[in-house]
């Protein structure tokens, strides 16, 4: 299934999007993404799958507000999303993101502290974020001191004091190990199930997309665009134990079907675009 | 004490008991060079005389004076500098070769503007320590995380919140080096400056001292040199390392 979803109450909307970067001098312009349209709908866990150069995290970005479309129009709760990140949006990079000059406990209090929070209120909601993370033993540490898994869940636990609506994770746990990854996988299925926030997660992994997610979109290779919608219909209570249910390995098969060509066309263009 | 700094006291201590012994035993004349015992002893009377008061006060001052605009106006100059690439793209050669250029030949030419007082003294401390504070923070910034211009972006923060509240912490290690380049430059710059030409300060007392063959008080004031200068880059190396731990990287 490609085109506008239907089903929920749509939270955020891409319409037409297309992003095309000016070539570098004497350099063709780069396609990346587009058209792409796609409906997150409220409450949703939506995952993106696609080969590498595929505009997956350009995707990302402009739902984000952190690039704009070449053409396109992007909503999000009925608003368009122009140059700036709308309020209500929480991003979480592939890369460390954490500040190493503060502690644990100042990297997850900085947005609420920049906002004007009151102190007792910052104090609750870091502490709160700290134990629902696994870090309130680490609250004094510095960021040089933990794993990168660790280091991720800062992050993570830094985006849930703003109790962002909808959470864009960018493929949050690639550098992570397999099992590290299944395990923070179970992290970002009970932070989805507490705030109830729509997430959409860019990822690599068939078997991460597949673990986490209500709703597959598969990419095709650059420039993007969904070539089918996997719908999982797992439960809401669920967790990385469904990676030995027989529909999980139809869902996987499902999507490698749809993306082997694609990966194979990715492989050569040997002219890496944006991710 | 790691093993590497107790070797590193060991060669101190050695090479001071081999000059001490050499000036001693008459292998090196007294008159070239007085023994390092001697130069404590001579030092601590003229501390504890009050006769070196005023020139310490006023060189450590033009030095802090000195250093400390140009650590404010080399951050500044950096941080203009690295927001217009097309400038620093024509400023990038000239900030390169600068330092072979040898800035005291103008020395004369402040003296000749502004007099002799304390302002041609801090400007050349200027000249020499503020362009390894804009090489520093272009450093600095230039290894600033990109990831972290988004994070500034998803929290909606401006240009000056997120240079101040990111990319100034961020980029902190270099700032650092920067800074323990400026102190170097502008002590050295201003106690040479003082030994050119100055009315006072402590460049000025060892000038006086040399030209009077007075060496047990020119050795005794090279002495205060080096103790100060060693103890300030002890402190300041010593401070990089308690950052760079907690930081879990490398001090610059």
């Amino acid at each position: 299934m490609t085109g506008p979803d239907s089903g929920g109450e749509v939270h955020a909307r891409l319409l037409g999007v297309t992003r095309i970067f000016p070539g570098a001098t004497g350099q063709q312009p780069v396609h990346a993404l587009g058209p792409v349209d796609l409906e997150l709908r409220r409450g949703e866990f939506f995952a993106v799958v696609g080969p590498s150069g595929c505009g997956k995290s350009t995707l990302l970005e402009i739902l984000a507000g952190l690039q704009s479309p070449t053409s396109g129009t992007v909503t999000f709760e009925g608003q368009p999303v122009t140059a700036d990140v709308p309020d209500g949006i929480g991003v979480v990079f592939q890369e460390d993101a954490s500040f190493p000059w503060l502690t644990v406990w100042d990297n997850a209090a900085f947005g609420l502290r920049r906002a004007g929070a009151p102190e007792a209120e910052v104090s609750r909601s870091v502490n709160d974020a700290l134990a629902f993370m696994g870090l309130q033993d680490f609250a004094r540490a510095y960021p040089s001191q933990l794993s990168g898994g660790m280091r991720q869940r800062v992050c993570i636990a830094r985006t849930l004091v703003l109790q962002p609506r909808l959470i864009l994770l960018d493929e949050p746990f690639g550098a992570l190990d397999a099992q590290t990854r299944l395990l923070m996988g179970d992290e970002v299925l009970r932070l989805w199930r507490r705030t109830s926030a729509t997430v959409l997660l860019i990822t690599h992994a068939l078997d991460e997309a597949a673990m986490l997610s209500d709703r597959i979109g598969a990419m095709s290779a650059r420039p993007g665009r969904f070539m089918d919608i996997v719908e999982t219909r797992w439960p809401r209570e669920r967790d990385s134990t469904i990676v030995s249910e027989t529909s999980f390995g139809e869902i996987t098969g499902r999507l490698w079907e749809n993306l082997r060509g694609e990966s194979i066309k990715s492989l050569g263009h040997s002219g890496a675009g944006p991710a | 004490m790691s093993r590497v700094g107790v070797i590193r006291l060991i060669v101190v201590i050695a090479a001071i008991g081999l000059l001490e012994l050499a000036c001693r035993l008459g292998f090196i004349d007294y008159r070239t060079i007085i023994p390092p015992s001697e130069m404590t002893t001579v030092l601590v009377r003229l501390l504890a005389s009050g006769e070196l008061n005023s020139d310490i006060a006023r060189t450590f001052g033009v030095v802090v004076i000195a250093v400390a605009i140009s650590i404010v106006l080399g951050f500044a100059l950096g941080l203009l500098i690295h927001a217009v690439p097309r400038v620093r793209r024509a400023l990038d050669p000239l900030l390169a070769t600068y330092y072979a250029v040898p800035i005291f030949i103008f020395y004369p030419v402040m003296v000749a503007i502004f007099g002799l007082s304390i302002i041609p003294i801090v400007l050349i401390g200027i000249a020499a320590a503020a362009v390894a504070m804009i090489i520093a923070t272009l450093n600095g910034l230039d290894r600033v995380p990109r990831v972290l211009t988004k994070v500034a972006r998803v929290h909606r923060m401006g240009p000056l919140d997120t240079a101040l509240r990111l990319k100034l912490p961020a980029a902190a290690p270099h700032l650092f080096t920067g800074v323990k380049l400026a102190v170097s430059y502008g002590f050295i710059a201003v106690i040479a400056s003082e030994f050119i030409l100055a009315p006072a300060g402590l460049g000025r007392a060892i000038a006086d001292a040399y030209s009077d063959f007075n060496n047990r008080k020119m050795y005794a004031l090279i002495l205060l040199l080096l103790v100060f200068a060693t103890c300030m880059n002890m402190a300041l190396h010593a401070w990089d390392l308690r950052w760079s731990a907690r930081r879990g990287v490398r001090p610059q």
